[in-house]
């Protein structure tokens, strides 16, 4: 177990900007015929998603803009902050970093500290251990955390085990050095001989992209999907979820003697809600301590714990501080728990994405 | 404690209108798909405390061998 216990890093606000499109799992066809579209939309609770389409938004343009909006909200001036980093699996090229695209689009001083973190739905509590840990002893005084992903263009639309699934979201974290700040507690893990159970198999440098790879197979009856769009073996991570995600709670309440039920909220990587609805029964969770945005975004990969506070915690954090535990498991595989208070939390309202700008 | 668990099961794929029996072959049922898979494998866990790896599921043929399953691990 890798547990960190991080202090003197206050977080200020949270972001979160989505595609201005939405797509309707009560109108995929996909999925079957009325009966199937409604049993899908009961056992995952994902009923519309907001979704890039053909619009070629990449998770920077949905980063960006909650950024700016971010910065705004909090009155940072940008030359001030020292830290970037961007996590995602769906960056704009191979190279460069996308964070050094961003670093320059924000505006932010050429002085800054940027990193790309290649994760997916661990990615939000991975990306906040990071740039946490890289601030506490004060060397950074304000910091960025933008994590996101557009992780519906890694889908095939005729794979209906994965395609109704995903939505598309970017967001931003702002962090500062603040020493009397509540501190920050971690508990991170991976498991890499699963690595296959959620894979896109060509593009990289294991096996570089070829015609072959455009190539559409029937991978299982009704499956089809192309070497560059991911797989996903719903059996394995299923079972991943619901026994890592409990322990890896468990195990950091214990460690840090936090009090199960001193906290307010449970943040869950929104992967579908038969599976947070049995990691909240295994851990004995009221219901209304769970906030859920599936039902309205979708599985958002990296972006759904923070995409969760904006939309569902916003306005209780306006109005007091709250204890919360966020948690993120899947591609990797790679799992990890934050447990942290909000002090002031700032976080816009949700931001549809402008074309415009 | 069979019936409770093949009852168990039935109520889990929405099978009404019907009776399903311990020979059956499950994956012929027509409610049987990965939705319905992963719910299964929900309820056993919930229920028994019992997790069915992928490996060890594809064994099973029958709604018999899900519940001697269950029960050599219990």
């Amino acid at each position: 177990m890798a547990f960190q216990i991080i202090n003197n890093v206050k977080i200020n606000g949270i972001s979160a900007c989505v595609p201005n499109e939405i797509a309707n799992n009560n109108n995929l066809e996909l999925i079957g015929d009325k009966a199937e579209r409604d049993k899908f939309i009961n056992t995952t609770g994902i009923e519309k998603r907001h979704i890039v389409g053909n619009s070629k938004i990449c998770t920077s343009d949905l980063c960006f803009q909650a950024a700016e909006k971010l910065l705004e909200s909090l009155n940072w001036e940008k030359e001030n902050v020292d830290c970037l980093i961007f996590v995602t699996q769906t960056p704009d090229y191979i190279l460069p970093a996308t964070s050094c695209i961003l670093q320059h689009r924000l505006g932010l001083s050429i002085n800054c500290f940027t990193l790309d973190i290649s994760l997916g739905c661990s990615g939000w509590v991975y990306g906040m251990a990071t740039i946490s840990g890289l601030m506490s002893s004060g060397n950074f005084k304000k910091g960025l955390l933008l994590v996101g992903d557009t992780v519906t263009v890694t889908k095939s639309d005729k794979d209906k085990s994965t395609y109704p699934l995903f939505g598309d979201a970017g967001t931003a974290t702002a962090l500062s050095y603040e020493p009397n700040s509540k501190p920050i507690y971690f508990n991170t893990g991976t498991d890499g001989s699963s690595f296959k159970s959620i894979l896109i198999e060509d593009g990289g440098f294991r096996n570089f992209f070829s015609e072959e790879s455009l190539k559409v197979r029937e991978r299982e009856p009704g499956i089809f999907r192309n070497n560059l769009q991911s797989y996903l073996n719903g059996q394995d991570v299923f079972i991943f979820g619901i026994t890592k995600a409990p322990k890896s709670i468990k195990a950091l309440f214990e460690n840090f003697n936090i009090d199960k039920d001193d906290v307010d909220y449970f943040v869950f990587h929104q992967a579908n809600k038969l599976m947070t609805e049995m990691i909240r029964k295994k851990l004995k969770i009221e219901p209304d301590k769970v906030p859920y945005s599936l039902n309205e975004y979708g599985n958002t990969s990296s972006a759904s714990i923070p995409l969760t506070i904006v939309t569902r915690l916003k306005n209780q954090s306006a109005t007091r501080n709250l204890k919360i535990v966020g948690c993120g498991f899947g591609v990797g595989l790679s799992w990890g728990t934050v447990y942290f208070e909000t002090d002031n939390l700032i976080c816009p309202e949700i931001i549809i994405y402008n074309n415009n700008i | 404690m069979k019936q409770k668990f093949i009852d168990q099961l039935k109520e889990t794929l929405e099978i009404e209108e019907r009776n399903i029996s311990e020979a059956d072959n499950f994956r012929e049922y027509d409610e049987w798909d990965s939705l319905a898979l992963l719910s299964v494998i929900a309820m056993i866990d919930e229920e028994y405390d019992v997790i069915i790896e992928s490996n060890d599921f594809k064994k099973l043929l029958t709604v018999g061998d899900i519940y001697n399953y269950i029960i050599s691990k219990t």
